[in-house]
């Protein structure tokens, strides 16, 4: 490793760590963000000639917590809050096995409070966890830069002025407040994996940090099995991203994906993950999805997928997560076990309920199902209705191919030999 | 912190309410908060029909019947509370009866 490489590094594992800590000590968003960007600064500059030292993360810790002494003496901040800093750090950190006395985690809980906007909790955390630049959060929420600045700066005076506490919720309001912070990471890995409006199809940065974030929440939450089981999602999604695109951007299904481009060492990690969590035995919504992605990560072909299998598990994710997108992916396993015509009355059940309007997905089965019933009229109907909804290129693209494919046919019966 | 909970209901319902409210109507969550040393004050309001708004232009006062804004929530009563964090007046404030039906606004004050 060359010493830029070693500095980027050391960002990765203690970027998060070092803001964390001084968030606590000073009570200062900005000041913590600003004096472990000094300290990654200053390695930049010093380890070239100066040579890496022993342990990087402490040196960064020290040139942190001093760089944040520095500032607050110059405010003329009270002796014994320096006194707290100047001891940052000092002691071998203690292992703490329930992780709760993290302060990662206090960070993590107040990026994720419900009282923050949900693109408030997503940029906070995306900023003082994974350390990305303002400049890099605007890119992946496709907002200008100047707006995301705007959008930090108010959540965190929106946290200041609240009075939004720093620190892991108590036993009480743990459970929801988890699953909260769950949902945000997942958000995150989502719109790097299946991003929900642009050009560009999957964006790796935004779920790569969404699995680092995922993985070390389920370290630090070792008795929290949705964490293993959220982690076990995203990887054995994550495996399959390569194949999920054709060399041309253009996106490829599950059906059609050339599975030996699938990273097998990340479906073993994730079954791995996975096990670890069902061993707890109580087995959530987020361990449920990564069954079913498990199911068909594992299948060696296609046509080897246990539908039945997998049409059993989203009856029981229906029963604790009681949403319609869950009732559609759940009508299209019925489909393929037992044939596209009990699918679709399933789907014609959820156009009527009607709170997937505006979803280009129902069309889009639909459309699919009336296709495998030889319903091409309808079906080509349905595909129009789907491309319209679809948000990205790459998704209007596939639909569009889908219906020429359908139309295909039927042009060569009648042109001209 | 010190937090200020208004105390919402949809405004249809304040047409219904009696034009003098029971005082005499057990109010265990006020009583409780009272004998914690939480809660620092709290009454209700008259409905904002009865309000009067007050402004100064150009060094006259003006005044105005009716409130400041017609909103689809109106107050009909406040308390003032004093407690460590949002999380504490959040579950205080999920504890008020008129939380079910209503809605409770957290405001703080001023540190």
């Amino acid at each position: 490793m060359n010493v830029e490489e070693v500095v980027a590094d050391t960002f990765r594992q203690e970027w998060s760590r070092i803001v964390a800590t001084l968030i606590r000590v000073t009570g200062d968003w900005d000041l913590a963000e600003e004096c472990a960007q000094d300290a990654f600064a200053q390695a930049l500059a010093r380890w070239p000639g100066d040579g890496v030292p022993r342990r990087p993360g402490a040196w960064i810790l020290t040139a942190a917590r001093n760089r944040a002494i520095d500032r607050l003496r110059r405010r003329n901040v009270e002796t014994a809050k320096l006194r707290e800093i100047a001891v940052i750090g000092e002691p071998d950190r203690v292992a703490d096995p329930s992780g709760i006395g993290d302060d990662r985690l206090r960070l993590l809980y107040t990026c994720c409070h419900p009282a923050l906007a949900l693109e408030a909790r997503v940029a906070l955390t995306l900023r003082t966890l994974a350390g990305l630049t303002t400049a890099e959060i605007a890119r992946a929420c496709l907002v200008s830069e100047a707006t995301m600045a705007k959008r930090l700066v108010r959540a965190k005076a929106r946290i200041r002025n609240a009075g939004i506490p720093y620190r892991v919720p108590s036993a009480d309001l743990l459970p929801a407040r988890t699953s909260g912070v769950l949902a945000v990471l997942y958000l995150l890995f989502n719109e790097g994996y299946a991003a929900t409006a642009g050009a560009d199809l999957v964006r790796p940065d935004l779920s790569a940090e969404a699995i680092r974030l995922a993985r070390l929440l389920a370290q630090l939450m070792p008795g929290e099995p949705e964490a293993l089981g959220l982690l076990a999602l995203m990887l054995l999604h994550d495996a399959r991203r390569d194949a999920r695109v054709d060399g041309d951007g253009r996106l490829v299904t599950l059906e059609d994906q050339d599975r030996t481009r699938w990273r097998r060492d990340e479906i073993d990690d994730g079954v791995a993950v996975l096990e670890s969590a069902l061993d707890r035995g109580d087995v959530g919504p987020y361990q449920l999805q990564a069954l079913i992605a498990a199911c068909h990560a594992t299948a060696e072909t296609a046509a080897d997928t246990d539908w039945a299998g997998i049409t059993r598990l989203y009856e029981r994710l229906m029963a604790v997560l009681p949403s319609p997108v869950v009732a559609l992916n759940h009508a299209v396993a019925v489909a393929m076990s037992d044939g596209p015509a009990a699918g679709l009355a399933l789907v014609e059940r959820l156009e009527v309920d009607g709170r997937l309007a505006g979803y280009h997905l129902l069309p889009a089965a639909r459309a699919d199902l009336l296709r495998r019933l030889g319903r091409h009229d309808e079906a080509a109907a349905a595909y129009r209705s789907a491309i319209e909804l679809a948000d990205t290129v790459p998704v209007r693209e596939h639909l569009a191919g889908r219906l020429v494919a359908l139309q295909a046919p039927l042009q060569r019966r009648f042109s001209p030999p | 912190m010190k937090f200020m909970l208004f105390v919402c209901v949809d405004a249809a319902v304040v047409e219904r309410l009696p034009d003098e409210p029971d005082r005499d109507e057990p109010m265990p969550w006020a009583d409780e908060l009272d004998a914690a040393g939480i809660r620092l004050d709290g009454d209700q309001l008259r409905p904002p029909r009865d309000a009067t708004t007050v402004r100064v232009r150009g060094g006259e006062v003006l005044l105005g019947d009716g409130p400041f804004a017609e909103t689809k929530e109106v107050i009909i009563g406040y308390d003032v509370i004093e407690c460590a964090d949002l999380d504490e007046a959040v579950a205080i404030a999920a504890k008020h009866p008129v939380a079910h039906n209503g809605l409770i606004e957290i405001r703080p004050f001023y540190g």
